[in-house]
């Protein structure tokens, strides 16, 4: 898989305040990136950075081999967090305007629009104003300019917002098409079971510095414990508890189950996976036996409350 | 189609359908002429006769009074030298007219001169007090001649009235009250200038506060650079102001001619008049008329409107860029006072300085000082420019115009790139200062 935009070590400050602290990223092709971090980390900085809206003190930015100048706000589609259209202007030309700013000419950007509206079947809103628009149907116009112009990079600051979760639905979806016709995706958000579903790659970033970057399963498996949530039917619980004991550590373990079964969450240290359920099929019947992969929730506030 | 003319078609189609650039448009022009009509048909009215009673104990003035007496003046003097003093004083207080004049008897005129009493409930005006005085005046100076045994005519015939001619050192005739006309010309400029600034700059303004409020600014700004927009917005906005004072100029010119063909006014004494005639009312008015006109059309009409551009341009782009900096600095329009006091001080201040220091010596060291500084340069600059200024100091003023210009320009869009993307607190001016460090 080959990369769409490396960041290098870039750096900016605001004053004393130093807001990207020689952080580095490489988003590669086709991936949907995950950019995590707290309130106040740094993202935002870098998003504008990547959208030339602001520069970057040092470092540099390569977007598709090449390294980013002005004529690549054609090739990026940005939905920011805070956004907004003109209230008094009509859909259909707010739209038209938008589009032939990221370089459409008149006639394509008519086109892609028609195609676009039909997709999400708002038709007949071409000639309302703004201001006569809910929030969400606003959210789904500014979706709409963001991706017009085809770009080979999207990048959605928190998306979903705004949105009730029929849409929200609607939205992910398109997302993926998008994805899968070849667009990159970095993703921006709190919301982190989108994350679970959405991305194929995360990054986070934290007081300024990036603490994790990679593909969301290596990152998983880079966090995870090696424990097992174990369901165990037994008669004679006191000798059991003595066996796992003598070899894991345990403690109990909160999971839905329809038997009334014992609950352990084993840790299993060095051991294999087998060992334990050797001493556990001697014991009993088993019930339940699952890896704990941690979550994104769990890696974000591990990471976070650590440093 | 460039960004930058995108961006200006678009300011320029927000402005004009906006609703009440509309009905700005269209009413603004009618309620001026309203309010010019509604002030002529006031001062056409005859103000109210007022009743002066005159009692006067030494018989001499009652018919010099009498005698001004005409349906159109508008004191009507009384004779009621012989009713009581004191019944008259009661009067005044009824108000059955409106003042009392006492004049005492006397046995030398002189002291007239300070005895003389009116008597009123209201204080009178000024003009009917100096008309009294001189009435008196002239009535016991002529007592005074008589006595000394002067002949009254002979000492008319004497008086002169001098009249001095201008002259140029060029040689050509020049005319009385030229100043005020060229004070007018270079003044109506440069109060034109000042009413652009002040009504599209705040526009320019407003119209940066509403893409900050919409949020819609991110967006755009990821795909232009802010200095784009700005420059297309200030452009936008002041097309659209020209178009305002086109359309605000044919009304008012139509309304006026349309007004003149109501009330049958000629609105030029040209309008109706054969060629013969004319010729023969130059030759009449061979003389001042014509001296004013040929001064008129000698006077710099060229540069006047020339500067009139240049300075309209530069002004207006330096103080636009001013203003739409702190668009971009405030959230919202009530926090932009305090930035927007520095902006209107020096346009006051060049109004005021036009009007006092280069009526007076439009060649004088204020008026030059403040025809360089290019905050006040657009005004007082094109106030002078009538009476003649050398080229030097037209060159020095307008570089000095335009350096600043570009300098402010680039102040100006270093506070909007940072500015627009601050939301939710009101920065202080020295946070401005950080800004442009950023």
């Amino acid at each position: 898989m080959s990369t769409l935009l490396e960041v290098n070590k870039v750096v900016k400050q605001y004053g004393d305040y130093v807001a990207l602290n020689e952080v580095s990223l490489t988003v590669p092709k086709g991936s949907i990136y995950g950019l995590l971090g707290p309130n106040g980390a740094g993202k935002t900085s870098l998003i504008r950075i990547i959208n030339q809206i602001t520069l970057p003190d040092s470092g540099d930015i390569i977007l598709d081999g090449e390294k980013l100048q002005p004529k690549h706000v054609q090739y990026i589609g940005y939905l920011p967090e805070e956004r907004g259209l003109y209230n008094s202007m009509k859909v259909g030309e707010q739209c038209l305007y938008l589009a032939q700013m990221k370089g459409l000419s008149k006639a394509e950007a008519k086109k892609q629009l028609n195609y676009w509206f039909d997709r999400l079947e708002i038709q007949g809103w071409w000639n309302k104003k703004v201001q006569e628009l809910s929030k969400g149907m606003a959210q789904k116009i500014q979706f709409v300019v963001c991706v017009l112009h085809k770009p080979k990079l999207l990048i959605f600051d928190e998306p979903f917002s705004g949105f009730d979760p029929v849409n929200a639905n609607i939205i992910k979806d398109e997302i993926l098409a998008l994805r899968d016709e070849g667009a990159t995706i970095i993703f921006s958000t709190h919301r982190m079971e989108s994350v679970e579903e959405l991305c194929d790659h995360i990054a986070l970033i934290h007081k300024s510095n990036k603490l994790i970057e990679g593909k969301l399963d290596d990152v998983k498996r880079q966090f995870k414990t090696n424990s097992f949530e174990v369901g165990i039917v037994s008669d004679n619980v006191e000798g059991l508890m003595y066996d796992i004991t003598q070899k894991f550590t345990v403690g109990p373990a909160n999971f839905k189950s329809l038997s009334n079964e014992l609950k352990l969450e084993i840790q299993l240290g060095n051991a294999m996976p087998n060992e334990l359920l050797n001493v556990l099929t001697q014991c009993g019947q088993v019930t339940h036996f699952v890896e704990k992969i941690p979550s994104v929730n769990d890696i974000f506030i591990q990471t976070v409350s650590e440093k | 189609m460039s960004i930058i003319s995108l961006i200006i078609k678009r300011e320029f189609v927000a402005k004009v359908r906006n609703k009440s650039f509309i009905v700005m448009t269209f009413l603004s022009p009618l309620l001026f002429v309203g309010i010019a009509a509604f002030v002529g048909y006031l001062s056409s009215m005859k103000a109210e006769t007022k009743r002066i009673a005159i009692h006067d104990e030494s018989g001499l003035f009652t018919n010099e009074f009498v005698s001004q007496n005409s349906d159109k003046s508008e004191y009507k003097y009384l004779d009621l030298s012989l009713i009581d003093e004191k019944f008259l004083k009661d009067s005044i207080t009824k108000e059955s007219y409106e003042g009392l004049l006492l004049i005492p008897k006397t046995t030398n005129v002189a002291d007239l001169e300070s005895k003389v009493q009116f008597i009123s409930n209201d204080s009178p005006s000024i003009s009917f007090i100096e008309n009294v005085q001189s009435i008196i005046a002239n009535k016991i100076t002529k007592i005074n001649l008589e006595r000394a045994k002067l002949d009254t005519v002979a000492i008319k015939n004497a008086q002169s009235n001098v009249n001095i001619s201008l002259a140029k050192a060029s040689g050509e005739q020049s005319v009385k009250g030229l100043n005020e006309i060229k004070i007018a010309i270079g003044g109506g400029f440069g109060y034109l200038i000042m009413m652009f600034i002040i009504i599209y700059g705040n526009m320019v303004m407003r119209s940066v506060i509403e893409e900050k409020t919409n949020r819609i600014i991110e967006i755009i700004i990821s795909s232009v650079k802010p200095f784009q927009l700005m420059i297309g917005k200030i452009i936008g906005t002041s097309l659209a102001g020209i178009l305002q004072f086109f359309i605000w100029a044919v009304i008012g010119l139509s309304l006026m001619f349309a007004a003149s063909l109501f009330f049958g006014v000629d609105v030029g004494p040209t309008a109706k008049v054969s060629p013969e005639l004319m010729q023969q009312a130059q030759n009449e008015f061979a003389g001042p008329a014509q001296m004013y006109m040929k001064e008129l059309w000698n006077l710099p009409i060229a540069s006047i409107l020339i500067g009139f551009v240049v300075y309209f341009i530069g002004g207006y782009f330096l103080y636009s860029s001013f203003y739409a900096a702190i668009g971009a600095a405030v959230d919202n329009q009530t926090d932009s006072q305090q930035f927007l006091l520095p902006i209107i001080m020096p346009l006051m201040l060049s109004v005021y300085v036009g009007f006092f220091s280069v009526m007076n010596d439009p060649h004088g060291t204020i008026a030059v000082v403040f025809s360089m500084i290019p905050l006040t340069s657009p005004i007082v600059m094109l106030m002078r420019i009538p009476f003649g200024v050398p080229l030097w100091q037209i060159a020095i003023s307008v570089t000095l115009l335009f350096a600043t210009f570009f300098s402010v320009v680039w102040f100006a869009a270093k506070i909007y790139r940072v500015g627009i993307l601050m939301y939710g607190k009101k920065p202080t001016w020295k946070e401005l200062y950080k800004w442009l460090k950023y």
